[in-house]
């Protein structure tokens, strides 16, 4: 027998007995939807299979089940939908790798054609379907305000077609295709792409940002988001173990160092304006971030790149002082 | 009843009358003014409660679009040339889905070079897209293939893109009997999707399938697609009871009988082809016309038969299958192949050059005398000093002999 360690979580996990039962989460509702169902073909430790079960459960409660669903193809596509298997008790529908918006876009306008306009729309997208191959149509939905709330489960890289770099894939991280060979130390520092800013930029009603790590918050910005009309944005940071490099068991941990580094800022916004974000109650180092994935190894070995750590903790700092993540601290 | 119309116009009106859902469209020319009416039409309340997508690309309005039917919705969009291409990574997808959305091609031509003009390399680079493609021979014709296109996609779930020529047909004023509301609501029953995204009846469309089951999807596919030449007819023999008028169907065929040479083409330069063919009759050539109406599915039997009495048949295309000879001329003689009748493989009419009388008199007139090159590729209309004077930049040495197969 293994010996079972039992640890008080807090407010972070989806089951907490402690709390009053209107703030327990969907996900401890033994009455849940159930959105996906299991049996479905992700890798154990999977961050996006469980934001979309935690976000759709949310969004069916928030709609009373009057909900359909656009996905872009992607690993939450493929691992869902093996013919002739369906992990969906949701109305689903996956057309092409960087559409989702816009095939969401004509789904709204259709069920309102239609009379059919109290049916709600989700869409969903990792972070290529989102911030590289379908920020067209992304964009064009958000500057028209289709009545559409799309989510991005960002696990910063080309993850279903071997861990490749997309544009949301960090400095210094090592991919298929920003291997740490030759002079390279990995993803080279780019300016950055935060597709939350540039969805608040379109100044839509509501933009957020959530982790996995903090499933009361990611329930509580979807109950937000579907409570209003319009363009809304969710961007959700969804550990891949197979991508980072880390264990499976670690992808809450691993998440939550992102966003208590300062590395993934958590915010929401309304009408493109910041409206509260997520207070860090103590700043981690990034190095305790990094060391958990193998995907920075490098940054690691003997030598190592102690320059590079460095000035990924100084992005982290200009993070926290650019959203006044410190508790305590005035933005 | 008759009306001095554009073309453009009368085929907004009459997807207006075809009450859609959802109009996804992106601007470009020669499509705009299409678009442009439909998006008053839509304003006026004039096409139900339809709601007009302003969408960010050509990707944007087919992505759209097939949303739009998904959720059990009738979807209408528009482009031309580069548009469709940029659509083009959804159009396999909309007929893969089983979505029987309905698009207009205004015809123009490929770049580059750039050019605004008609002919029909964009629609046939999409030939193998899963679509049914229609063309248009005239504006009549354009606008009731529009309505017969909403009964054909919706009936056998495939989507339909109906072609009429840019500018020639588009920008045309000319008599045109627009179906009133009446004679569209007799021919086009109420959208019923084959699965449609309901909250209701939770259903998953679009799942990956691998090597097991997709080959049996395509042999569907492609059954469906043969089938629909039936249909296709059937909607027209409809069409004809309602309206009173012929349009559409799978071919065209202009005094046929005892014809000796065929020309063989499709589009608006049908109608100037059936002028020569007069012309020529009256002087005592037996020429006649084949039109090509439905170019997907190809309808081999009804063109073998229509050809089959020939002996030479040329075929007249404004689309170039670079390194072969006409996308056209393919299909014909893939049609013919084992018989004895000589086809003649003509490309003219690109980027908007224009088809003119004389070019189809002299084509159909050295095809009589046997004079006409039976060369892989004839180009009927170019411009030989110009093509030669190019021809002389790119060249190092002395000028070059023509290539084997390529005559002009």
């Amino acid at each position: 027998m293994t010996e079972l360690k039992l640890y008080q979580v807090g407010t972070f996990a989806a089951g907490n007995r402690l709390l009053d039962a209107s703030e327990r989460t969907e996900q401890s509702d033994a009455g849940r939807t159930n959105s996906i169902t299991s049996g479905h073909r992700a890798c154990r430790g999977c961050g996006e299979a469980l934001a979309a079960r935690v976000v759709l459960d949310a969004a069916m409660r928030a709609s009373d089940g009057r909900m359909v669903t656009v996905n872009a193809t992607g690993c939450l596509e493929v691992f869902s939908t093996p013919y002739p298997e369906s992990a969906w008790r949701v109305p689903w529908l996956h057309s092409l790798f960087g559409n989702a918006a816009a095939v969401a876009s004509g789904v709204a306008a259709s069920l309102r054609a239609q009379g059919r306009g109290d049916v709600r729309v989700v869409a969903q997208a990792g972070d290529g379907g989102t911030v590289d191959i379908g920020i067209g149509c992304l964009s064009g939905m958000f500057e028209r305000n289709d009545d559409v709330l799309f989510v991005c489960y960002d696990n910063q890289g080309y993850m279903n077609t071997g861990v490749q770099r997309s544009g949301a894939t960090p400095p210094a991280a090592s991919t298929a295709t920003t291997r740490p060979v030759g002079s390279r130390v990995g993803n080279a520092f780019g300016t950055g792409k935060s597709l939350p800013v540039i969805a608040m930029a379109h100044q839509i009603p509501y933009v957020a940002t959530a982790t996995v790590a903090d499933l009361h918050d990611l329930e509580r910005k979807v109950a937000t988001a579907m409570s209003m009309h319009g363009s809304r944005y969710l961007h959700v940071l969804v550990p891949c173990p197979l991508g980072w490099g880390t264990s499976s068991s670690d992808t809450i941990r691993v998440a939550r160092l992102a966003a208590e580094s300062g590395l993934f800022p958590v915010f929401e916004a309304v009408d493109g304006e910041i409206d509260g974000v997520r207070r860090i109650r103590r700043q981690v180092p990034v190095e305790e971030y990094l060391r958990l994935q193998a995907r920075f190894a490098h940054l690691f070995g003997d030598p190592g790149h102690p320059d590079v750590v460095e000035r990924l903790q100084r992005q982290a700092d200009r993070s926290i002082a650019h959203f006044g993540l410190l508790e305590g601290e005035q933005r | 009843m008759l009306r001095q119309v554009e073309g453009s116009r009368a085929v907004a009106e009459t997807v207006a009358r075809c009450r859609p859902d959802v109009v996804a469209a992106y601007p470009i020319s020669p499509q705009t003014h299409i678009v442009e009416a439909l998006s008053d039409l839509v304003a006026e309340g004039r096409a139900g409660r339809c709601e007009f997508l302003m969408v960010e690309s050509e990707f944007g309005a087919m992505s759209a679009c097939i949303g739009a039917s998904a959720a059990g919705g009738r979807a209408y969009t528009a482009t031309a040339s580069q548009g469709l291409l940029f659509m083009a990574e959804a159009l396999p997808n909309a007929s893969g889905l089983r979505l029987p959305v309905v698009m207009t091609v205004a015809n123009r031509a490929l770049g580059a070079p750039i050019n605004i003009w008609n002919d029909h390399s964009d629609a046939m680079s999409q030939r193998d897209a899963g679509w049914i493609q229609l063309f248009a021979s005239s504006n009549q014709e354009a606008v009731d293939l529009h309505v017969q296109a909403f009964v054909v996609a919706e009936s056998l779930h495939v989507p339909v893109m109906v072609n009429m020529d840019g500018f020639v047909l588009t920008h045309a004023m000319e008599g045109i009997d627009v179906p009133d509301q009446d004679e569209v609501d007799a021919l086009l029953p109420p959208f019923r999707p084959l699965h449609v995204l309901d909250p209701d009846h939770p259903v998953t469309i679009g799942a990956m399938v691998g090597p097991e089951a997709f080959t049996e999807v395509k042999y569907l596919e492609a059954r469906r697609q043969l089938r629909s030449l039936d249909a296709i007819q059937e909607v027209a023999d409809r069409f004809h009871r309602v309206t009173g008028r012929r349009s559409g169907g799978l071919t065209s065929s202009y005094r046929l009988e005892d014809a000796d040479v065929v020309l063989i083409g499709l589009g608006s330069l049908l109608g100037t082809a059936a002028d020569v063919v007069d012309e020529l009759r009256d002087e005592g050539l037996a020429v006649g016309l084949l039109g090509v109406t439905c170019f997907r599915p190809w309808p081999l039997d009804e063109i073998r038969d229509s050809l089959a009495d020939a002996s030479r048949v040329v075929v007249l295309n404004r689309a170039l299958s670079v390194g072969f000879g006409t996308v056209l001329g393919a299909d014909v003689r893939l049609t013919l192949a084992g018989s004895q009748v000589v086809v003649h493989d003509v490309v003219a009419g690109l980027g908007g050059r224009p088809v003119t009388r004389d070019l189809v008199r002299r084509l159909l007139v050295e095809a009589v005398r046997g004079e006409l090159s039976d060369h892989q590729l004839t180009f009927a209309d170019l411009d030989v000093d110009l093509a030669e004077r190019e021809l002389l930049g790119e060249l190092v040495g002395p000028m070059d002999v023509e290539p084997e197969g390529v005559g002009r």
